[in-house]
């Protein structure tokens, strides 16, 4: 239980990263998930990431719905707030966090019930809004808090472990996200830390809504023969496409890419995200025909996975409303207030 | 009646029929500001249907030296411009009383009626004569109208002519074609009947220091004041026009004149779950949040009001309540809301409600709002409905006072928490069931977890029997101080009478004018209007020192009533229901009838409150 505290002892040789803290100082209560669940692995890369960006631990802001990925949320940084709210509904949490707040990070992590099923509306609408947020589906395609009940991502035709077979097709948050006009889509593998790190740390620094859908097996109720959300089905079926490094402001790009390879995204702050392609034949800077592809090898049963589509210079949420630069929270009330004087004026509008 | 009862001089109520989207708000706000800035009290009731072009809407005007606020309950003067109403409008008018009609097309057998007079004025036709295209002369007839009523009640033409200056400062063309529909009419009038009627208006001094104004827009300046900055909502009839009048208010008061920046987040949602979850993220947050919306985005919402309460985030919600149940009628008032709102959501939960019972205190009420949802960290409910949210109401001049600061209540920043040991969210340090709160982004020490689920009072998740009670028994200690901060009721008990008016609402005009009523034929009754729930000390004393009460409401199940009997040790007995809950605004004449039948041996209202056991 999250009432059991780790200890906060450090050892000294611990590295540190810029702000001077440790691994240790992204760390959250212990987790109280099945043994090899695939969200403590994501919960150790978002670890990792904060650590490796160098955030300070009081701006980042964690909210969740709710199920056993959205327990995680406790599970790492706990010098962050953090909100975990109801069913399907920290979308709209997250939209008024960010609207009184727009200078801290948000991390958004979701699983594929909480965000296919019962908040798929919700989920949309932050796209449409291009909220800025990071925003992970730790997707298991199974109810794990309920004892395995098929989600709302499960393939058609994968098992249940009673026995049960799917017959409606998925909901795929990837396609969805990129038809929705999403700016900022990835999937990853919660067995690929090599992979998720970099993208977790590139979704920080987007500027808009960053999807991750992760891969993130279920050993209690999803990891047996006949289901295509097993550790084994997944590291088979799993076809890197493009990697992304990020690049923070203050790095060189030392890594030795091949010419054509690469491409350096530059965002909003200076740093950069380097796509590295895997898969030589896929674009992700083109919308619809990086769908299209994403969809051909599903039906093929197989999962590209990096950042699968990126779009920079989006219009997140306080670009559209031009709110100023300062947070609405920090806005002193002097300047909120018309005072009796505008009282007046407007009153004369109703004699 | 005779014909001299209604020689009444600012006394009196016109009805005005048409059509919806043919421009006759226009025509009826400019009779109504014109016999307000002559001096004279007025009331504006719109009677419209959830439409938006074609369906019959009525616009009420009552004239009234005295100053009441409520529905009249009759209509001396019908103007009669849908002939699809003609039957049921011309049965609706007082004997002796006057219907004006658009005589273009002739109805005598139509509208024949011995005990009233009926004035025609051909309006399309002289419309058709001196407008060109079918638009104009659509809207011009209604201008007409207005020219016609001015000749009628003797209205001052340079009012008119002002406020149609005023509506048109930028379209000047506009001014001289609508007064010209004016004076076709008033000239028609003049010229063809006795004016002015017996029925007139003569200029008074009553109405300087006053504002004719509208809850929602005073509920909407009211968060403006309070220093809102984020306003989320899903659109929903009647509370839309809250949202409006912010969106209107903010756009002209809170963009940087320097930069064109919005001190302000507008976010239509994509319903009420949404809209209601984001007003709660950004209060968590540290901004004043808000939305605003109407029973069916309440019965919405109950799961967040139920997180918000036990996880103690303040949000301040406005609930303009229309007539339920399910969509019921989307533009009639009620207020059949009380219940919901006070008990929303699954397991132990209570809100704070407010009750304002006019725009101004919409007004007032909204900045309590904000203040009492940062000082208990709860949400705060304000329960206006249609009649005062939609309605035009003359209201005292709104006050602001400029040494105003907002309450944020009990929040803690870096400094003081780097002062702790440790910072635990949810410990009663204080002893009034209130925390301290930290805002995100202050300091790692200061962080904490929100959650709905079972907490302990260190803010970390339980399954433990006592520490669960600890919490929820601690939320009691916090209701209790609810019940000492939130406005007490209005109570009025000069008539020193065992009897009295138990109510909330927009039921107070209707009330108010009862009561006069009532005393003039010999029963006076004391008044105590509830402005909040929980009930503050002074209601349990009011309803324990009247023998017989009369809870008047606007709903079918006495919510008021049965909020009374759960919350209070007041004898069941001893409370009797005036219920109205047709949809239209109470009038005081239901109230007088329902007291007096009452007061009657065998009266009707000890049967139906049998029923209600």
């Amino acid at each position: 239980m999250t009432f059991i505290a780790k200890p906060k002892v450090a050892h000294p040789s611990l590295p540190k990263n810029a702000l001077g803290l440790t691994r240790r100082d992204y760390e959250g209560a212990l987790s109280t998930l099945c043994a090899g669940c695939g969200h403590d692995s994501i919960t150790a890369a978002i670890v990792e990431a904060c650590w490796g960006v160098g955030l300070e631990p009081q701006n980042l802001v964690k909210l969740s719905g709710i199920g056993c990925s959205s327990k995680t949320t406790a599970y790492f940084v706990s010098g962050g707030h953090g909100f975990n709210s109801v069913h399907g509904r920290m979308p709209a949490i997250a939209m008024g966090a960010n609207a009184a707040n727009r200078k801290l990070t948000y991390i958004g992590v979701s699983g594929d019930g909480d965000t296919l099923s019962i908040g798929l509306g919700q989920f949309c609408h932050a796209i449409r809004r291009n909220l800025n947020m990071l925003y992970i589906v730790e997707n298991n395609g199974v109810y794990g808090l309920t004892k395995g009940q098929f989600s709302a991502s499960a393939d058609i035709g994968t098992r249940a472990k009673k026995g049960e077979t799917n017959f409606q097709p998925p909901i795929d948050p990837v396609l969805l996200a990129m038809t929705l006009g999403a700016s900022f889509v990835a999937r990853s593998f919660s067995g690929d830390k090599q992979q998720l790190v970099p993208l977790i740390q590139a979704g920080f620094k987007h500027e808009g809504f960053a999807l991750i859908d992760v891969l993130s097996p279920c050993v209690t109720f999803n990891d047996h023969e006949g289901s295509t959300k097993s550790y084994a089905y997944t590291r088979e079926h799993y076809e890197p496409a493009v990697h992304a490094d990020f690049i923070p402001l203050e790095r060189e790009i030392t890594v030795d890419y091949k010419e054509g390879e690469v491409l350096p995204v530059v965002l909003h702050d200076g740093s950069r995200i380097v796509l590295r392609k895997l898969d030589s034949a896929y674009d992700p800077t083109d919308r619809t025909l990086a769908a299209a592809q994403i969809q051909e090898r599903m039906k093929a049963g197989e999962y590209l996975t990096g950042l699968l589509y990126l779009e920079p210079s989006q219009n997140e949420f306080h670009r559209v409303n031009s709110t100023p630069d300062a947070p609405l929270n920090s806005l002193p009330y002097e300047l909120l207030s018309p005072g009796s004087k505008g009282l007046e004026k407007v009153l004369a509008r109703y004699r | 009646m005779s014909k001299a009862d209604l020689t009444r001089v600012n006394d009196f109520t016109i009805k005005i029929a048409t059509v919806n989207g043919t421009g006759s708000a226009s025509a009826n706000a400019l009779l109504m500001k014109s016999i307000f800035r002559s001096g004279i009290p007025v009331v504006g009731k719109n009677y419209f249907p959830s439409n938006i072009q074609g369906l019959p809407t009525w616009y009420e005007i009552r004239v009234t030296k005295d100053g009441y606020v409520a529905r009249s309950g009759r209509v001396d003067i019908m103007v009669a411009m849908n002939a699809e109403t003609y039957a049921r409008d011309v049965k609706e008018v007082e004997p002796g009383g006057y219907l004006v009609y658009d005589s273009t097309w002739p109805r005598p057998s139509l509208l024949k009626r011995e005990d009233i007079s009926v004035l025609g004025v051909p309006l399309a036709r002289l419309c058709n004569e001196n407008f060109n295209g079918v638009r104009t002369r659509i809207l011009m007839k209604n201008i007409c109208y207005a020219g016609v009523l001015a000749a009628l009640l003797d209205l001052d033409l340079a009012h008119i002519r002002q406020l149609l200056a005023e509506t048109y400062a930028k379209k000047p063309q506009l001014v001289e074609s609508n007064m010209k529909a004016i004076q076709l009419g008033y000239d028609y009038a003049r010229a063809n009947f006795q004016c002015p009627l017996p029925l007139h208006v003569s200029r008074m001094a009553q109405t300087a220091g006053h504002v004719m104004i509208d809850g929602n827009t005073a509920a909407a300046l009211g968060c403006l004041f309070a220093g809102a900055t984020v306003a989320a909502w899903y659109p929903i009839t009647p509370s839309t026009s809250l949202m409006d009048a912010f969106k209107m208010f903010a756009d002209r008061m809170r963009v940087d004149p320097a930069t064109g920046r919005r001190n302000f987040a507008f976010i239509q949602a994509e319903d009420e779950l949404a809209a209601v979850g984001m007003a709660i993220g950004a209060m968590w947050n540290g901004a004043r949040a808000f939305t605003a919306t109407s029973g069916p985005g309440i019965s919405l919402m109950n799961e967040f009001l139920g997180l918000a309460y036990y996880a103690e985030v303040p949000v301040v919600i406005f609930d303009i309540q229309r007539v339920g149940p399910s969509t019921g009628m989307p533009t009639r008032t009620q207020q059949g809301d009380l219940l919901l709102c006070a008990y929303a959501s699954h397991g132990d939960t209570r809100h704070v409600c407010l009750y304002p019972a006019t725009p101004e205190e919409c007004f007032y009420m909204a900045v309590q709002a904000f203040d009492l949802a940062e000082r208990l960290q709860t949400p705060v409910l304000v329960l206006s409905d249609l009649d005062i949210g939609m309605n035009d109401w003359m209201c005292r001049d709104l006050k602001w006072d400029d040494n105003y600061r907002p309450d944020r209540g009990k929040m803690l920043g870096k400094e003081e928490v780097l002062k702790l040991e440790r910072f635990y969210r949810f410990l009663d340090n204080d002893g009034d069931g209130i925390g301290y709160r930290t805002l995100p982004g202050v300091h790692p020490k200061a962080a904490y977890f929100t959650r709905g689920s079972g907490h302990t009072q260190y803010g970390a998740y339980t399954e433990d029997a006592a520490d669960y009670q600890l919490v929820l028994d601690r939320l009691l200690k916090k209701w209790a101080t609810a019940g000492r901060l939130v406005p007490r009721a209005l109570i009025d008990a000069t008539a020193g009478s065992p009897l009295g008016i138990v109510s909330l609402g927009s039921c107070d005009g209707a009330i108010r004018e009862a009561l006069d009523v009532l005393k003039q034929r010999g029963v006076a009754l004391d008044y105590m209007r509830v402005r909040a729930f929980p009930f503050s000390e002074d209601v349990e004393k009011f309803l324990a020192a009247h023998e017989l009460l009369f809870v008047v409401e606007q709903n079918r199940d006495a919510q008021l009533r049965a909020l009374l009997t759960l919350e209070t040790a007041v004898d069941k007995a001893k409370l009797r229901s005036l219920l109205h809950y047709n949809g239209l605004p109470i009038s005081s004449q239901f109230i007088v009838e329902g007291v007096l039948a009452e007061l009657q041996p065998g009266g009707r209202i000890a049967s139906r409150d049998a029923a209600h056991g």
